[in-house]
């Protein structure tokens, strides 16, 4: 499908395709079989676990093709995590950064505030399907811990959440949300004690009780299957964005700008978009105090080639190979890899990657904020600052796509110490 | 389709299936970027290493062109002589660089003169996914006192020179960012006898498989509990050694029974290879090594002796109350292979 023969027809809003239906298309066949996106990928895990993988791969396989587990994912986004989210216009974000139009994917307003209720409602679905009762997940900023908390809750499946003994402090209140919601939620005090450590815990976790145990990675990451199956839950992001904006604007946007911690919400927005050659790709990853600093999240620009949790991607890696703790005011972006298909988009050119540190991307959050009426989390602002960029570069013809993955309820505490704008700090803005 | 899309779609699904040697894609080949540049464009030289590397990563599906190592490698001598002596081998796994780089060369000495028959020298690194409480302590002990690569290489030459076979315990990603031939090379030069890879799949090893069997290094893999009949034919076909049997699905620790599907699976194992096969996770004591001795023709033990090293450092008694623990676990282990119950 070209841009132009789509564009003709946009005057209303085409019915929603179905969230696993996949167009056919030759991008549809990366990873092989094994998993691999050129060199990344692949499953470097325990013999133990590899039974288990190997069930998860024929157990979503199966479902793929089974039209009724299809109807089902379907009716829960729809009836249960509010999809379609909207596609909405910022007419005065856009005239404060004097560029081009700038169309929001709301994921912020799905349900649990961010893109990750997609791929959990899909992971949990499957997790009953294989006959399984017990769901385990890691959680950085809470956020994928809270969807997975909720969809149990849904499914009624036990649910334990692995999080950094940092990250709980952190993210206090998405804590209290998972114990609402039914979940056990782990400090992890070993390693860095952050989302890497919380990782490591899960994994030992499922290779003890992986026969009643599926492991509901959050992200594009981790062994063969999860990055691929992570992105095609998460990949309606972008096939309903895709026609929003062919009926708002007539044509594809001009550049597609996501934030990447894993790399989940940007690959969902990416990948029906990786056929259209016109549409620039761009991840942004977190630069925490600046890339020069060596205190940032920043995979791609600022790691190498490695393996680490099942995969090879790129890392933050020492000389010696051992894992470099990474830096960001987002806990969600805080982490020190990237998912693999991320890693093989950036070599091979089919997407381009940018930094965002956290100053930037705070003053993105308040200026989103104050023009917008819309509380970005500190993640998503990632992608907005990056997008603004976007924006004045390619000037007032073109359009761009910003994903707007998440809501910021969990950042105020956060944001309000940066600006200083709690009633105790007497209201003297800290930062900018 | 433009050139970034053809290379994202195509040489996955051509050039891999077709040239197994040609891959490495990227570096040389990339396109010219649009109007906007991105990050690594703007700084090319920020990672020099990224995207040409000489000897790795590894490419995937080589596994399979790769012949069965048999039993060429030095620990098949040692093997050899247990079986003859009617017994089964003792294999001891301690961290290089805990409690320092000299104290954990002390402790694996201390092993070897107690009976410990062939040394696992682990290579301590900041992801431990596959280790339990204790070994992660030390291990995080050792990280925090500066130990390297270097330092595990060193350590390895010092066990050598006991004469007991020396394997190299290691997560991956160190193997590779120490570059694959290298590490291979430096570790033949040391008098190591093999590696130990946990998280290196069969399916992935064929770079490290190609390296290792140059220098007549044994490369031994794990089968699980889990393993399907044609998992542990995959497995077994390139492991070099002996194959080391994971008595139970769970992570390294001291337990107080030896996981019952364990003896199980060493017969799976014994369906499909004459290797000898050592069973690992969970030994603690001379009884529960004695149990294994009996179906097992190696028994592996490591938090239980790691934890005696990490028992004398919190105790604050000291290297050498360590090296006392370690002998009198090592001997009430030996004497267990020497019963098989
Ligand atoms: C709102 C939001 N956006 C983005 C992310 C980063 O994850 P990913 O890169 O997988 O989308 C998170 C993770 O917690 C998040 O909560």
């Amino acid at each position: 499908m070209s841009a132009s023969s789509a564009g003709a027809t946009g005057t209303t809003v085409p019915p929603v395709p179905p969230s696993l239906d996949a167009e056919p298309g030759a991008w549809e066949s990366v990873p092989d079989a094994l998993g691999h996106f050129g060199p990344f990928g692949g499953r470097f895990v325990p013999e133990a676990l590899m039974a288990a993988l190997d069930e998860l791969s024929a157990a979503y396989e199966q479902a793929r093709a089974d039209p009724a587990f299809v109807a089902e994912l379907d009716g829960l986004l729809a009836s249960y995590a509010g999809r379609p989210t909207p596609v909405t216009e910022a007419l005065r974000l856009a005239e404060h950064i004097g560029g081009a139009r700038l169309l929001l994917k709301r994921e912020d307003l799905a349900h649990t505030g961010s893109h990750k209720i997609n791929n959990v409602l899909g992971q949990c679905l499957l997790t009953r399907r294989m006959g399984k009762t017990r769901v385990i997940a890691e959680t950085g900023a809470g956020q994928h811990g809270v969807a997975t908390a909720t969809a149990c809750a849904l499914l009624g499946l036990e649910c334990v959440v692995y999080m950094g003994e940092e990250d709980t402090r952190r993210q206090a209140l998405n804590v209290a949300r998972m114990r609402l919601l039914g979940a056990e939620v782990i400090p992890v005090t070993s390693g860095s004690r952050t989302l890497k450590d919380a990782i490591n815990e899960a994994l030992r976790d499922w290779v003890a009780t992986v026969e009643r145990t599926h492991y509901c990675i959050g992200s594009v990451m981790g062994p063969h299957p999860f990055p691929m199956l992570v992105r095609d839950f998460q990949r309606i992001i972008g096939v309903e964005a895709r026609e929003q904006v062919l009926a708002l604007t007539g044509k594809l946007p001009d550049a597609v700008v996501a934030c990447v911690g894993g790399g989940s919400n940007a690959m969902g927005i990416f990948h029906r978009f990786i056929p259209d050659a016109s549409v620039r790709l761009i991840g942004c990853e977190a630069g925490g105090d600046g890339l020069a600093t060596g205190r940032h999240a920043a995979a791609i620009a600022g790691g190498s080639s490695g393996v680490l949790h099942g995969m090879r991607s790129y890392f933050l890696q020492d000389d010696d190979g051992q894992t470099k703790v990474s830096h960001s005011i987002s806990a969600g972006l805080d982490y020190p890899g990237i998912g693999p298909e991320h890693s093989w988009l950036h070599d091979t050119g089919r997407a381009s990657y940018r930094v965002v540190d956290d100053a930037a991307a705070m003053d993105a959050l308040a200026l989103v904020a104050k023009t917008e009426g819309i509380l970005v989390a500190i993640e998503s602002a990632h992608a907005f600052a990056g997008a603004f960029d976007v924006a004045r570069e390619l000037g007032p013809d073109a359009t761009v796509l910003i994903s707007c993955s998440g809501r910021g309820d969990k950042d105020v505490d956060t944001a309000a110490r940066w600006f200083g704008v709690l009633p105790a700090d007497g209201g003297e803005p800290a930062h900018g | 389709m433009t050139a970034p899309l053809r290379r994202y779609v195509r040489e996955i699904t051509v050039t891999r299936q077709n040239e197994p040697g040609a891959r490495q894609a990227g570096a040389g080949e990339r396109p010219a970027t649009g109007a906007l540049t991105d990050s690594s464009d703007r700084h090319p030289d920020r990672h020099p290493d990224k995207h040409a590397d000489t000897d790795g990563p590894s490419r995937p599906g080589d596994g399979q062109q790769v012949q069965a190592q048999g039993t060429r490698g030095r620990l098949a001598d040692t093997f050899a002589a247990a079986r003859k002596e009617g017994r089964s081998v003792l294999v001891g796994y301690l961290p290089a660089g805990y409690p320092t780089v000299d104290g954990g060369i002390a402790a694996m000495r201390a092993m070897v003169e107690a009976g410990v028959d062939v040394v696992e020298v682990g290579l301590p690194y900041s992801d431990p996914t596959i280790d339990g409480p204790v070994i992660q302590e030390a291990v995080d002990a050792a990280l925090r006192g500066g130990v390297t690569t270097a330092d595990v290489l060193r350590t390895v030459e010092a066990v050598a020179e006991t004469g007991a076979p020396a394997l190299v315990m290691t997560y991956w990603n160190p193997v590779e960012r120490y570059g694959v031939e290298r590490f291979a090379a430096d570790l033949a030069a040391a008098g190591g006898a093999g590696t130990i890879t946990p998280d290196l799949p069969p399916e992935e090893a064929g770079p490290w498989l190609a390296a290792a069997g140059a220098r007549d290094l044994d490369s031994v893999f794990l089968v699980a509990p889990s393993s399907t009949d044609e998992r542990i034919r995959m497995v077994t076909e390139i492991t070099g050694g002996f194959v080391y049997a994971a008595s139970l699905m769970g992570v390294t620790g001291a337990r107080q029974s030896v996981g019952a599907a364990a003896e199980g699976l060493v017969k799976r194992v014994r369906a499909v290879t004459d290797l000898p096969v050592s069973v690992g996770l969970g030994v603690r004591d001379g009884g529960q090594a004695a149990t294994v001795a009996a179906f097992a023709d190696g028994v592996i033990v490591g938090s239980a002796l790691v934890g005696a090293l990490l028992d004398a450092e919190r105790s604050g008694s000291g290297l050498s109350a360590g090296l006392d623990g370690i002998r009198t676990l090592t001997a009430e282990l030996a004497a267990g292979v020497r019963r098989p119950a």
